[in-house]
């Protein structure tokens, strides 16, 4: 059997560099496998050659994301392998979304199959599931021995381009794709039995589990609104002309902050959209559209609130990963309350 | 206790004669005396009558309704109450069924909602109408009709064509007699004390042309929420005009035998006490929407339910409705299950349903109406094979030049029917 030539991705702590201290480490790459490599090589009874290890750390790819996401579809490029291989993961955040994306990347731009392995809750899951197979782990380490084989099992079908079973038996994550099948009992027959359970208080299933979305209680109204530090917030991608920071044209890896204390107005020859979900022509055209700023000033100005704040937040909310839109709005939360500010005006478009 | 008695006769086989009679299995149909009858509506200009079998090489479309021929045997009351003969409550006394056989209304598009039945391949395992002996209508209307006079029309006529040939089976030897209790709801409380009650809330859609269901012969777009015994609907109190999609469109057929009924009651007395139904008009407006649906939250408090089981009726704006009905019943204790499709998209990666609420904790869906398929050539189309590059599911292309179809599922009658009769359903991968 042709040995399958892969790539494998790990963090400081599983590439054996060390634990959180070392998590600020930048990319690198070894030649063969490290740690559980060598046990991906055993499992795939020695079809599988890892034949490079790169290892990041945990920090450096979550806050360097825009520059290692580059350099190693480089260096896998310049490698060709057959598989991209990345974790397992289990429950850590920041590895889980490296993992996630990085296979995405190398997926998409690369055309390389990939496989990775995380714990349902890992915000990685969300940043690729739909894209690719994702195994499904525990939330640590000890899970390792039962996830090996189910990861070769699948990259093995992957490869091979063979039929790819049901969640459940192949123990992937759902990519979030529903196909008809055909039940054993017709629909009403299942809607009486579950009702019958629900009834008894007994466990059920529903067939169509609903969208999460979370409900954020309002705050309190500003007492005092004559009082009051105002600022501009949008998920609209208004930037400087150029968008200096290059925030994404859709699912932002960050959100930027810009002063505009000496401006009374948006201007198209100085400010743009960097949002990729509209049509971008009237914003362009008067940038105040979507981030009002000229209306702002002008309510400043006649005292319905005591000062508009000297910057703005901005990012681009376009398929904009709900879990990494979550956490952008709570720190531009804690940093605008951390400035005095009580009251924000949040665009949306 | 009053009873209705549903009275079977097994019908193997349909042809034309010179009578319409049931011998030994055989329905023959005196297809000159039913075409005569049917164009006593003037509004008709001509009527075919087709027949299309199981495993035939036949394709119908496109198809406006499906119904069972049912008629009742004594008394003063009709099947369809409403449409043919007085408006009397039915639900009671004896009724007879020609089990196998199904009445479907097909001609010209009234506009392009209508849907497609084919006999045999790939399409025919998507509905139970590919099963049945059909008993085809082709009709067209008169010159300049306008379209609701045009749906009214075939609609009747598929009404008149149902009773027409059930009256024939009165005299024919039933095959199975099923005895359905019609109990009060102190009679219900004596005889399950202790069981937990449940009702069943039939959505119908009453939004216009083609969208419409009829209750007791009025529009449902006059009405509000309607208390329903399981028998009533059983002898055709609800009919539908309706043809929101083809895939879940409920049909008359499916309102005749709807299946959510028929298994709640083979748990009736068991594990379950079933208090009926209400037929509760799907409209529009916001303001309709919570008119209709605290009208039903009022009823069932009423009559004590402590479970329910909620069919929507079409998709869309009316999934607004079956979300509202879940919070306002799950607030109020009333344990709660939702019966729907999805349109998740070709690749089955949407959201599917067009409103959701955290109280939708136990839904059933019948499938995706966006599965897209490919249906070969048959011998024969009864009706107008182009229709299907224009009615939903088909889309300009549809119909191959090497005779081919393509469309999605959304096209085929029933295929993802909301009341639960197929076994259609969606997993995620």
């Amino acid at each position: 059997m042709e040995k399958v030539r892969v790539v494998h991705y790990l963090n400081q702590f599983f590439g054996q560099i060390g634990g959180e201290d070392r998590a600020g480490i930048i990319p690198q790459m070894k030649e063969g496998p490290v740690g559980v490599g060598r046990e991906i090589q055993n499992e795939s009874k020695g079809r599988f050659e890892i034949v490079r290890t790169i290892i990041c750390g945990d920090n450096y790819a979550a806050e360097h994301l825009e520059e290692v996401e580059p350099l190693i579809l480089k260096w896998v490029d310049e490698i060709r392998p057959d598989l991209f291989w990345a974790g397992p993961a289990f429950a850590a955040g920041r590895y889980g979304i490296a993992c996630g994306t990085m296979c995405k990347a190398v997926q998409q731009k690369l055309g390389i199959p990939v496989i990775t392995a995380m714990h349902p809750t890992n915000p990685g899951v969300e940043a690729a599931r739909k894209e690719m197979y994702i195994i499904e782990t525990g939330d640590s380490i000890r899970d390792m021995k039962r996830v090996i084989p189910k990861m070769v099992a699948l990259a093995q079908k992957i490869l091979d381009k063979a039929s790819i079973g049901m969640p459940e038996q192949e123990g992937y994550l759902p990519r979030g794709i529903r196909v008809n099948v055909r039940a054993e009992k017709r629909g009403s027959k299942r809607a009486v039995e579950m009702l019958l359970k629900k009834l008894r208080g007994e466990p059920f299933v529903t067939e169509l589990p609903i969208p999460h979305f979370d409900r954020v209680a309002p705050a309190p109204p500003i007492a005092d609104l004559s009082k009051a530090v105002i600022a501009l917030v949008t998920e609209g991608g208004i930037v400087p002309k150029g968008n200096p920071d290059r925030i994404e044209a859709h699912n932002a890896s960050k959100y930027c902050k810009y002063f505009i204390g000496d401006l009374n107005d948006l201007t198209g020859e100085a400010f743009q959209t960097a949002h990729g979900g509209y049509d971008p022509v009237y914003a362009n055209d008067d940038p105040d559209r979507v981030l009002p700023l000229d209306a702002a000033r002008l309510l400043e100005e006649r005292g319905l609130f005591a000062k508009l704040y000297d910057y703005y937040y901005v990012t681009v909310g376009n398929v904009t990963a709900v879990a990494s839109a979550a956490r952008y709005g709570h720190e531009i939360g804690e940093l605008l309350l951390k400035d005095g500010v009580q009251g924000v005006i949040l665009t949306s478009t | 206790m009053d009873e209705l008695l549903i009275r079977k006769v097994r019908v193997q086989d349909v042809t034309f004669g010179e009578r319409t009679e049931i011998i030994d299995h055989l329905l023959r149909i005196n297809r000159e005396e039913l075409v005569r009858y049917l164009l006593e509506d003037s509004h008709l200009k001509s009527v075919e009558i087709k027949l299309a079998r199981p495993g035939e090489k036949k394709r119908i479309i496109p198809v406006k309704d499906v119904l069972e021929p049912r008629a009742k045997s004594g008394g003063t009351s009709t099947t369809f109450p409403g449409f043919l003969g007085t408006a009397e409550p039915v639900g009671t006394g004896i009724t007879c069924v020609l089990d196998g056989v199904s009445v479907v209304t097909c001609g010209k598009l009234v506009n392009f909602q209508e849907g497609l039945i084919d006999m045999a391949g790939p399409g025919a395992a998507f509905n139970l109408f590919s099963k049945k002996l059909n008993i085809v209508l082709v009709m067209n209307p008169v010159e300049n009709l306008g379209k609701h006079e045009h749906e009214k029309a075939v609609r009747v006529a598929g009404i008149k064509a149902a009773h027409y040939l059930g009256q024939a089976g009165i005299l024919a030897p039933f095959d199975e007699e099923i005895r359905y209790p019609v109990a009060t709801c102190p009679e219900l409380e004596i005889a399950y004390r202790g069981l937990p009650k449940v009702i069943y809330i039939d959505m119908v859609i009453a939004q216009g042309l083609l969208h419409d269901n009829y209750i007791y012969g009025m529009n449902a777009q006059g009405s509000l929420p309607v208390f329903l015994s399981p028998t009533e609907l059983m002898d055709g109190a609800i009919v539908s005009g309706n043809c929101a999609a083809p895939c879940h469109k409920n049909t008359t057929y499916h309102q005749q035998n709807n299946p959510i009924v028929e298994d709640l009651l083979s748990e009736h007395g068991k594990t379950l006490t079933f208090l009926g139904a209400i037929a509760m008009p799907v409209r529009t407006t916001l303001l309709d929407k919570e008119r209709m649906c605290t009208q039903v939250l009022k009823m069932i408090r009423f009559l004590g339910a402590q479970g329910a089981i909620v069919s929507e009726d079409g998709g869309g704006n009316p999934e607004a409705d079956l979300m509202m009905l879940a919070r306002l019943f799950e607030k109020e204790g009333i344990k709660t299950v939702l019966v729907s499709d999805e349109y998740a998209g070709r690749d089955g990666a949407s959201q599917g349903l067009a409103d959701v609420t955290p109280e939708a904790d136990a839904i059933v869906t019948n499938g995706n109406g966006n599965q897209y398929v490919v249906l070969p050539p048959m011998e024969e189309t009864i009706g107008h094979l182009e229709a299907i590059d224009v009615i939903t599911g088909g889309h300009t292309g549809s119909l191959r030049s090497d005779g081919w179809i393509e469309m999605e599922i959304a096209g085929i009658m029933g295929s993802t029917v909301e009341v639960g009769s197929e076994n259609l359903m969606t997993v995620a991968i």
